[in-house]
């Protein structure tokens, strides 16, 4: 027997405390995705109004927006990694990472110079200890952005963008982030958010509900409202980003979580039984001790 | 009687508002604009401010938006905002609060966008709690 029954039990009661934890943890995280979801669900008529309007200026308007001007040689990149602040959630965070890198190297082999924005501490972390330039970073906030956050990262993004290249602006903005698919699937993607492309089809990608879109009328004139609606339209994708990349944070650490509970009640009865079988060849071996001291007195009271 | 019509008002974190109405009045970037049913279909960009809508029963509901836009199509007309808020949810007392601080802010010199945006959204809470009163 390699341990002592007293620290066979011992290690069991550790095991036990540290699955009450994850159990905890895989709980809080569950609550917190319906949450999620909840806020996700209640934003939608907001995003569906604005993505209408944009594509009905966008696409009624020949205008060539700042924001929708498409450089013909790009030469500076900006990547957005949406991140978590903290560990326990599986590859969650290092898949982003990964993805967010592989970005990076094809942006520099089509010969664009990249600045990282970062949000989460993971991220952060990441690309601090290998000594990796961050233009600009942002946390506390992974699990439950709200506007106040969002609005705070598509400014500083927007603005990076209308800055000139020369001046150390960018020509395209990236965001990667993590696509809650489902429950059980979370898929890190890519998606370009500036210069925006007024596709009618790619931004408004759901059948329309309410029929073609109607001749509006633009007050005072397209540019105008354009002008109002772009920067909208901008900080609602990122909010619309960094929500899915909370629900999808908090999904992958109640998967997380849930597995380190189950192996913690694997680890559990197999504790119990090796604690048991020591037990018992303990007992054994006394009996055995027991019987063989008797027969020894018994021999030497026979001998005499 | 007036023609009834859809009115939605949008919040980017909430259905603000929705029901029938028989009217709309909503300050855009051009001026104040009056709605009723059967208006074009048009898209204008709205000013931190106050919007009525007056219900097929004669009640007045008063809203405060922040900026957004507004839209109407043949079936509805919507006012989509960052942030909107009925009048009967605002308090009063944070709005005068909110008031005298971006006051200080501006008077200190502080003439930074976000500013000028707490104060006009101020100024249009008071306003419409006065509305209702």
């Amino acid at each position: 027997m390699p341990a002592s029954l007293r620290q066979l039990r011992e290690r069991r009661r550790s095991v036990q405390t540290t699955k009450k934890i994850t159990r905890a943890m895989e709980l809080i995280a569950a609550s917190r995705i319906v949450k999620a979801q909840q806020a996700a669900q209640e934003s939608l008529p907001y995003t569906r109004e604005l993505n209408r309007a944009v594509a009905a200026v966008a696409s009624f308007s020949g205008y060539d927006h700042p924001l929708t001007h498409e450089e013909e040689h790009p030469t500076r990149a900006a990547v957005l990694i949406v991140t978590s602040d903290r560990g326990l959630a599986g590859a969650y965070s290092t898949n982003a990472i990964k993805l967010g890198d592989r970005l990076i190297s094809t942006l520099r082999d089509e010969g664009k110079e990249v600045m990282t924005f970062i949000t989460g501490r993971k991220g952060i972390g990441y690309f601090q200890f290998r000594g990796r330039n961050i233009a600009q970073s942002w946390h506390g906030f992974s699990d439950k952005p709200n506007h106040h956050h969002s609005d705070e990262v598509a400014d500083a993004l927007i603005n990076a963008f209308l800055t000139p290249t020369a001046e150390g602006g960018v020509d395209e903005i990236h965001v990667v982030y993590t696509r809650m698919e489902s429950m059980l699937i979370q898929e890190p993607r890519v998606r370009r958010v500036l210069p925006l492309r007024v596709v009618r089809d790619a931004v408004n990608p759901e059948p329309q509900p309410e029929g073609p879109l109607p001749l509006y009328e633009f007050e005072p004139d397209p540019v105008t409202v354009l002008n109002a609606l772009l920067p909208l339209y901008v900080r609602n994708r990122i909010h619309f980003y960094l929500m899915q990349a909370a629900a999808s944070e908090l999904a992958s650490k109640q998967k997380a979580m849930k597995s380190a509970t189950d192996n913690a009640e694997q680890l559990i009865q197999k504790l119990i039984r090796d604690a048991n079988q020591a037990r018992q060849s303990q007992i054994t071996q006394e009996i055995t001790e027991i019987v063989g001291g008797a027969s020894a007195l018994a021999e030497s009271n026979h001998e005499e | 009687m007036a023609e009834p019509f859809w009115v939605e008002i949008v919040a980017a974190d909430r259905r603000v508002w929705e029901g029938e109405a028989i009217s709309v009045v909503a300050r855009t970037t051009e001026g104040d604009i009056g709605l009723l049913a059967r208006h074009e279909p048009m898209i204008a960009p709205l000013v931190a401010s106050t919007a009525e809508v007056t219900t097929p029963d004669g009640r007045r509901e008063v809203v405060v938006v922040d900026g957004g836009f507004l839209s109407v199509t043949p079936t509805r007309v919507a006012l989509i905002s960052p942030f909107a808020q009925l009048a009967h949810e605002i308090s009063l007392a944070e709005a005068e609060h909110e008031l005298r601080e971006a006051q200080k802010a501006l008077d200190a010199g502080d003439n930074s966008e976000e500013v000028h945006r707490h104060y006009q959204r101020a100024r249009a809470q008071i306003r419409a709690v006065h509305l209702v009163a």
